[in-house]
């Protein structure tokens, strides 16, 4: 679905990706592991267009992403949750919604998948009018994901979903990219908290200073010793 | 109460219809595109100009008001592309100067072109009397085109996907493209629309005023002091000052002279900006 090929990317004269070579196929839950800094944000961004890539290739299911404006990527079937959520906070949950459904062909399904998402987060329903900026932290990344999906995405972007939140969120935000999951999306997702996000997905890929350093299944990331002393603390 | 301390202040609400059409055209725009244009005032005495020659010209009143309204969206949409958006990413000041350079463009274009006879479309509509109060239909009239220009400007903000769009831009514009919203197609339509506003506030004041080049002199400042007063780009901010200030200058104008109206006015917002920096309804809403 996803096909990343000896992808760079750059601040100016600071280069954040080295030569990131990675995919995800369809239905597949993949993440992306590394300390702060190691880029994985960067990846995130370049995907969908918010930063270029200076190299490499990137296509999504055939669609040449490196030559598309930033805003038509989602047109691909790309959703981005982005890091800290980045609701509009002084928009309603409904408006908020309606602002992800804004491509012309999401418009049409607009209250269809309205419905699917509030059926999704019954929380958010309750609280359609409610401003976005006074929801509690877990219920703007309910709003942040249901946004997302307004889109009808194929493959959804979670940056860094559990970061700032209470420990005990954190917990709820993953159970949330658990069902996202299970209802036939794609994930792809960049995560610091390493123990829990190895629970969630089928592959990750370890992301250090820019490069990716290793890959494999959850299970077999999650068993290896220098994993478990660099990134679980354990 | 004195009927015509009574008499001022009712013209003080029907002047707050159109200085708040006004002042929502410049603060829509600053609140998306976060550019002050300087010469927001010189469009619409363009827009005055506009509509006397089309309606000289033969054209019926509404004809030609709705002529100048296109044609003052369209300047405001070439004023974007042309001067703003090569300098969106500079600081602030380049784009205060630009547009003030603008300005001077347009009133020198507007004094070769048009001479500085004042000029009006010699449409009276006579005055309507209650008591011993009289007021002018023509400011009637402007108070309420005014105000539904800015309920329909509302609902299309409220309602619409490209409305939602321009409510959710001055919130974070850095995450547009994800919602597949392509952010310089907004910029021009609120440009264009911000424009259009000035059109319409033009077609009200061709009927309430004389037109010559340095009109914008008139208004500019009043209107850069409702909207600062209330809060650059809050536009219910800016909507509740108009009404403030046109008390003052109504009231003012009739207990001292008409001259002091403004100057009591200007007085007033030099000590609420003096309290309340911010304005008096706060920022961006």
């Amino acid at each position: 679905m996803l096909e990343l090929s000896n992808l760079d990317a750059r601040y100016g004269a600071f280069q954040a990706l080295f030569g990131v070579s990675m995919r995800v196929a369809a239905g597949e839950a993949v993440a992306v592991i590394g300390a702060n800094g190691a880029g994985k944000t960067t990846l995130l961004r370049a995907i969908s267009g918010l930063i270029p890539a200076s190299g490499g290739t990137m296509t999504m299911e055939g669609h040449d992403l490196r030559t598309m404006p930033p805003h038509r990527i989602i047109e691909t079937g790309i959703a981005h949750v982005p890091e800290s959520r980045r609701l509009f906070p002084r928009l309603s949950i409904e408006d908020n919604m309606r602002m992800g459904a804004y491509l012309p062909t999401a418009r049409a399904k607009f209250a269809e998948r309205l419905d699917y998402v509030f059926a999704l987060f019954p929380r958010l329903k309750e609280r359609r009018q409610q401003l976005a900026g006074t929801l509690s932290g877990g219920e703007q990344q309910m709003c942040a994901i249901a946004r997302a999906l307004m889109s009808g995405p194929k493959l959804v972007l979670f940056d860094e979903p559990s970061m700032g939140l209470a420990p005990v969120v954190v917990a709820q935000v993953f159970d949330l990219v658990r069902r996202i999951r299970s209802e036939g999306y794609t994930v792809l997702i960049v995560e610091q908290n390493v123990a829990q996000v190895l629970k969630v997905v089928d592959r990750a890929y370890l992301l250090e200073v820019g490069k990716i350093k290793a890959s494999g299944g959850a299970a077999e990331l999650a068993a290896s010793d220098e994993i478990r002393k660099a990134y679980m603390g354990l | 109460m004195d009927i015509f301390f009574l008499e001022a202040l009712l013209n003080g609400v029907l002047l707050a219809g159109l200085l708040a059409l006004l002042a929502l055209g410049l603060n829509l725009v600053f609140g998306v595109i976060d550019v002050v244009w300087i010469c927001y005032a010189e469009l619409v005495m363009v827009g005055m100009y506009g509509i006397h020659y089309a309606y000289k010209g033969g054209m019926p009143f509404l004809v030609a008001m709705a002529l100048g309204i296109l044609l003052v969206a369209l300047a405001a949409a070439l004023l974007h592309i042309l001067v703003i958006r090569p300098v969106l990413e500079t600081p602030p000041i380049n784009q205060l100067l630009v547009t003030g350079g603008v300005l001077f463009f347009l009133q020198a274009a507007a004094t070769m072109a048009f001479g500085v006879e004042f000029r009006n479309l010699g449409i009276s509509l006579g005055s309507f009397n209650l008591l011993d109060m009289s007021f002018s239909r023509s400011r009637i009239l402007s108070f309420v085109v005014a105000l539904l220009g800015m309920l329909v400007l509302w609902l299309f903000l409220k309602r619409t996907y490209l409305g939602t769009a321009i409510r959710a831009i001055a919130q974070d514009r850095q995450i547009m493209p994800l919602m597949g919203v392509d952010s310089k197609k907004i910029y021009l339509v609120t440009s264009t629309i911000g424009g259009g506003l000035a059109g319409l506030a033009a077609g009200l004041m061709v009927l309430n005023y004389d037109i010559y080049p340095q009109i914008g002199l008139q208004f500019g400042p009043l209107i850069f002091m409702i909207c600062v007063l209330g809060g650059l780009g809050n536009m219910i901010g800016g909507f509740l000052a108009a009404f403030v200030i046109s008390q003052f200058i109504a009231v003012g104008s009739s207990c001292f002279h008409t001259e002091w109206g403004y100057a009591v006015a200007f007085l007033f917002f030099m000590i609420a900006i003096f309290f309340r920096p911010q304005g008096l309804f706060g920022g961006k809403s």
